[in-house]
């Protein structure tokens, strides 16, 4: 979906959000090079989904544990917390329903990394501007009627999407078109003009964890259970 | 350790004979086999660390002659193009170890050998045998020779059965499962199929309550038809009609009678003719049995949440077939669904074929490329562990 020299630097980053010994889960692992990166450099346990067979396979036949599947359909199957980290890179946009698919990413995973390409990125708003027609670029070479991009949004609509879901924004990294990485920040406005991908680490408002003390047992959860 | 055993080389056979003595093994019919015999054959050479032994279990007619020569049928073992030397089962890295199931009839304790008891066959009497008894007597093997780890249990179809069982009776031993076209449970169509064919054999005036080997006519035209059926579930509809379409048989005309007019009819009775020559009526009972009996969805739940024996460890590998309507995807899946709810190490892959449950056993690059890689690789970061 987007060119090979990105998706390397997007797994750079990828890599840099995440804690040393964690369980990962990449959603649409392809041949399975960012987990299979992940495992030999942090020391990540990690699974795929993958839906396109032929690159499942190519991951099955590196040792790695892969199940052909559907993001939007298979996520289903793992149980709440199942992962440290659920990763979905550059395939949001992809998504039939991505509000439903970015909930089930934070259901099964404490922590959500979601990469997307910015479609209120400044150059993709004067190509629509002054040639009237659907853009494209590097990042987004499809034609409007073969691309499998079918829910463009900007930064701003997913941080209010956030917002909405009670999903707490953690990091949020930016990348200009040359590549130039700057932190997304409330206090720079033009981000949404300069990014032209975005990653993002997600959480729920982490509540540190309560622990009461009663004669029996100790209470762990994350909200006040009883006095 | 209890029992006593003797290994033979069988001649006749080709294969390798382990005769078990003194076992008071349980069948899950509460029948005690006291005296058993397992026919197998190895392929490759077992390493110093033993760790690299690969159990490929057969499927409902299949025997121990996976690979080389099979003296019975005078041709290739049935999955020759998978296991062998620079094959995606690689005999020149895994020592393979392929036994006839008990129940069998290919040199391992089945209704067609000898009752020690009786002197006289057992036919009928044989007792009722589970997947859980097939598996557990595959236990007695490895003990005997000495096998304490399996670097990976391989099957489809009845093998995948097997596969699966070994995880829940003796995960602690297994690094590695295959599973290719199976469920955890048997269907009801597949029952159904099952007993269509075991009423062609039963009706057969031959049968004689299974004590046909006494008067030595054998019921060889319900087996046929058993098989005829049978062969139909293995194959696809599109399969089919590329193979045969309605094109006739050695005619240019219909004949307006029951001659085999058509190809696909020939081709049938081919099927049933041959297969009466390799296997015995009865042991198509006792196996069709077995697979129907088999049921271990609760048992599987529970030993993935609450492990007794530690199977955490575990590696899956669960591969299905677009076409095969006997096992379908869907049947495998769940498997990986009740894997995946409880984090464990699966892999799944549905290969888009039309020929059908038969798949396992053709030639599927795709198949060869996925179990070779899988294999290889797992073992490789095993010796890297090591």
């Amino acid at each position: 979906m987007i060119n090979k020299f990105s998706i390397r630097k997007d797994w750079r980053l990828i890599e840099s959000l995440i804690v040393e010994n964690s369980r990962i889960l990449d959603i649409g692992c392809g041949e399975g090079g960012l987990i299979s990166q992940l495992e030999k450099n942090i020391n990540a346990k990690t699974y795929g989904i993958e839906v396109n067979s032929e690159l499942a396979r190519k991951a099955i036949a590196e040792g790695l544990n892969v199940i052909e599947g559907n993001a939007e359909k298979d996520l289903d199957q793992y149980s709440n917390n199942s992962f440290d980290y659920v990763i979905l890179s550059q395939t949001l946009q992809a998504m039939l329903k991505p509000k439903d698919v970015l909930l089930e990413l934070l259901r099964i995973g404490s922590k959500a990394i979601v990469s997307f390409p910015n479609f209120g990125h400044w150059r993709i708003r004067l190509q629509l501007l002054f040639t009237g027609k659907m853009p494209m670029t590097k990042g987004l070479p499809y034609h409007w009627y073969e691309t499998p991009n079918i829910h463009f949004f900007t930064i701003k609509d997913f941080e209010n999407l956030c917002k909405e879901l009670n999903i707490v924004i953690e990091k949020s990294i930016g990348l200009t078109s040359s590549g130039k990485q700057f932190s997304i920040s409330k206090k720079l406005s033009n981000e949404n003009l300069f990014t032209s991908e975005a990653i993002f680490l997600l959480s729920y408002k982490n509540f540190e964890p309560i622990k009461l003390k009663s004669k029996q047992k100790t209470f762990v959860g994350n909200s006040i259970i009883a006095r | 350790m209890n029992y006593k055993f003797n290994i033979i080389d069988d001649k006749s056979l080709e294969c390798k004979i382990v005769e078990f003595s003194n076992t008071n093994f349980k069948l899950d019919s509460d029948y005690i086999l006291n005296n058993f015999k397992i026919a197998f054959k190895s392929f490759g050479t077992l390493n110093k660390k033993k760790n690299n032994v690969i159990l490929v279990c057969h499927a409902l007619t299949g025997d121990q002659y996976v690979t080389g020569y099979n003296p019975v049928t005078r041709r290739e073992g049935w999955w020759s193009r998978m296991v062998g030397p620079n094959k995606p089962i690689d005999t020149n890295k895994f020592f393979v170890i392929c036994s006839n199931v008990i129940g069998g009839c290919s040199g391992s304790t089945g209704p067609k050998e000898i009752d020690v008891n009786t002197n006289s066959p057992f036919g009928g009497k044989f007792p009722s045998i589970t997947i859980n008894d097939i598996v557990n007597a595959q236990n007695y093997l490895l003990e005997s020779l000495s096998i304490k780890k399996l670097f990976a249990v391989i099957g489809g179809s009845m093998g995948a059965m097997q596969a699966i069982q070994w995880s829940l009776n003796y995960p602690d031993k297994i690094k590695n499962i295959i599973h290719i076209a199976g469920a955890l449970k048997h269907s009801s169509q597949n029952i159904a199929f099952h007993e269509v064919g075991r009423q062609a054999i039963m009706n057969d005036n031959n049968w004689n309550k299974g004590s046909y080997n006494e008067n030595g006519k054998r019921p060889e035209t319900g087996l046929a038809v058993a098989r005829m059926i049978a062969h139909i579930t293995y194959l696809s509809e599109n399969a089919m009609h590329r193979k045969f379409g309605r094109k006739l048989q050695s005619r240019d005309i219909i004949s307006f009678g029951f001659d085999a007019d058509f190809q696909v009819e020939s081709y049938l009775r081919y099927q049933g003719r041959s297969f009466v020559e390799r296997f015995d009526a009865n042991s198509y009972l006792y196996l069709t049995r077995a697979m129907d009996y088999f049921d271990i969805v609760d048992k599987f739940s529970k030993a993935i949440e609450f492990p007794a024996i530690p199977n955490k460890h575990i590696n899956y590998l669960v591969i299905s077939f677009t076409s095969d309507w006997l096992f379908p995807t869907i049947e495998n899946k769940e498997i990986v669904k009740k894997l995946n709810y409880f984090n464990r190490n699966v892999s799944f892959t549905e290969i888009e074929t039309d020929k059908g449950h038969d798949s396992f056993l053709l030639d599927e690059l795709e198949l060869d490329f996925t179990i070779n890689g899988f294999l290889e690789s797992n073992y490789r970061k095993l010796e890297s562990h090591d």
